[in-house]
Formats: structure tokens, sequence, C-alpha cells
């Protein structure tokens, strides 16, 4: 079986609260080392056999119209 | 006049939505998500609520449902068609308007009788309105933020496509305190507070929300 994953994330012009949360909570937690946190969405995709070109073309299609929101959004496809 | 109220799988605010058309004076017809068929409705309302469980972004998986198919075409075509709050980020993730609603800024859910300016009264939903006119109608969301790009914006400000805009502090981090918006020809709104809430002062703040039920019955006599 293989396996494709897509990485979604904000662009970067857009405002990002949950991120902005998480980055407040790590100081409290006595982690110090953040300047910006950014979270985004990771999908694994599972199919039958080695992961194809054409098969990573279509998961990018899917990728456009469904997984991400161009408008907001930017994704990578890639097989794993 | 017979205007269709969808109902998704998780959709709250539908019975709301249907007694405000009746309050108007129309007759409101319920619509199946899973059903293709519009009934031959004059217009379409989106109702509030958590279709689809939110799941993936508020409103992409009922965006896809097989009787938003038929709305989309229709729509095209000059049919009045509204969006509150969660139809309102289904017609976002239909294309029909632009941009997207993103998280609250301050990430709480918000729930609360809010001030808004009416900016266009020429749209189908909002010609009952007098421009600048303010109303107070309940605003309830978790993902109200109204975010797109800078030319996007400007499109919408020079062309007089912002419906109504927050009054006072901005409550969800909203672009240019916008609640709601239209498409270039007028007959498409989206809203994200809940006028269909605000149409009888026994069970609302206010009955401010009653002229966007109103207001489309002019435009589907008007034409």
């Amino acid at each position: 079986m293989g396996k494709i994953v897509v990485d979604v994330m904000l662009k970067p012009e857009i405002l990002d609260p949950q991120g902005k949360a998480v980055a407040a909570a790590l100081p409290r937690l006595g982690f110090s080392f953040a300047t910006d946190v950014r979270q985004g969405k990771r999908f694994e995709i599972t199919v039958d056999g080695d992961v194809t070109a054409a098969q990573i073309a279509e998961v990018e299609k899917a990728a456009e119209v469904l997984l991400a929101n161009p408008v907001i959004e930017t994704f990578t496809v890639r097989a794993e | 006049m017979r205007i269709g109220v969808v109902t998704f799988p998780g959709t709250l605010d539908d019975r709301d939505a249907s007694r405000a058309v009746k309050y108007a004076g129309a007759e409101a017809v319920s619509l199946w998500h899973g059903d293709a068929d519009l009934k031959g409705v004059d217009a379409v309302i989106l109702p509030g609520g958590f279709s689809y469980g939110d799941y993936l972004r508020c409103g992409a998986i009922s965006r896809f449902a097989p009787v938003m198919t038929e709305i989309i075409a229709q729509a095209n075509k000059g049919m009045p068609l509204l969006g509150i709050c969660n139809g309102f980020q289904v017609l976002c993730e239909a294309h029909l308007l632009p941009g997207a609603l993103t998280r609250n800024h301050e990430l709480h859910f918000l729930c609360r009788d809010q001030t808004l300016k009416i900016e266009n009264t020429t749209s189908a939903w909002t010609s009952n309105f007098k421009k600048g006119q303010e109303i107070v109608i309940p605003l309830k969301n978790g993902e109200g933020s109204f975010q797109c790009d800078d030319e996007t914006l400007k499109a919408l400000e020079d062309n007089n496509r912002i419906i109504a805009r927050y009054v006072g502090e901005n409550p969800n981090g909203s672009r240019n305190l916008i609640a709601g918006i239209t498409n270039e020809r007028g007959n498409v709104v989206g809203l994200m507070p809940h006028p269909e809430h605000a149409i009888d002062s026994l069970t609302g703040p206010s009955t401010d929300g009653l002229p966007f039920f109103t207001s489309v019955l002019n435009a589907l006599v008007g034409k």
C-alpha cells in the first residue's frame, strides 16, 4: 500500500488565531523557542500498490477543489 | 412567492428561516440537501448551523451536496439566494461570493445581539432598508472572520458590494468590519449575523431582521 500526504497551510497573509493561541501557550509551559506558530492540516491518503504519478496528479486536483480552499490556503502533495 | 429553505445534515436555523419567510408573507418550501429538485421556488435561503459538522472547513462539504448544483446554476441566472452564517460559508466555498470565513480572531464562539450598519440597499435582499440604517440582530458563530485579498476587498468596496458592517468593536476580525457582502449582480447575499432570529420582539432582540425577507419579495415582483 502506498501513501500520499497532503499538507494544507493557511496563506502567510491570513490570520491564524489557532497558531497564535499555541504560540502564546508555549512560553507559559516554559518553552521559549518559538517566535511564531502556524497551524495547518495533514491528510494521509492510502492507495493500492506503489504511488503513481497519475495518482499524485489526481490528488492535486482533489486538493484544489476539496482538501484545500485556494482562497485562503496553499497545499503540497507528496508520496510517502 | 415560494422561497426554498435548505436543510443539510447539521443545519440548525432552517425552522427560523422558514418562519421568517412566512412572517414576510411568502410560502416557505423545505429543500433537502440530497435532492437536486428545487420544487420550482423563486428564491433560496441557505440557513445557519453546522452542516456536515463543519468537517474539513465550514461549508466545504455542503457545497458539493446535490441540491447545490441546481442552486448554483439558478443563482448564476439571477435567482435570489441568501446565505446566513453557515450559509454564507457555503456561498464562499461554492465561489458564488469571494473571500472566505475563518476562525474568529479571539478564537471564542460569539453569541450576542450585534449592531450592524446597512451599506447596500440595492441587493435583492436589502431594498427595504435605508442606506446607513443601524439594526440589531443576533450574531452567533465561531468562524465569522471575513478574509479576502486586497484586490477583492477593493472591488467589494468600490462596487458597493458590502451589504452590512459591524458597528463598534470588530467582533471577529473581519476585514473592514464586513458582516455581509453581495455578488456583482446583487442577487446573491451572504450575511454572518442572523436576521431570521430578529423578526418578532417576543423571540428576538428586535424585528430588524424582517426587511431582509420582505425585500426579496420586491425583487421577485419587480422581475
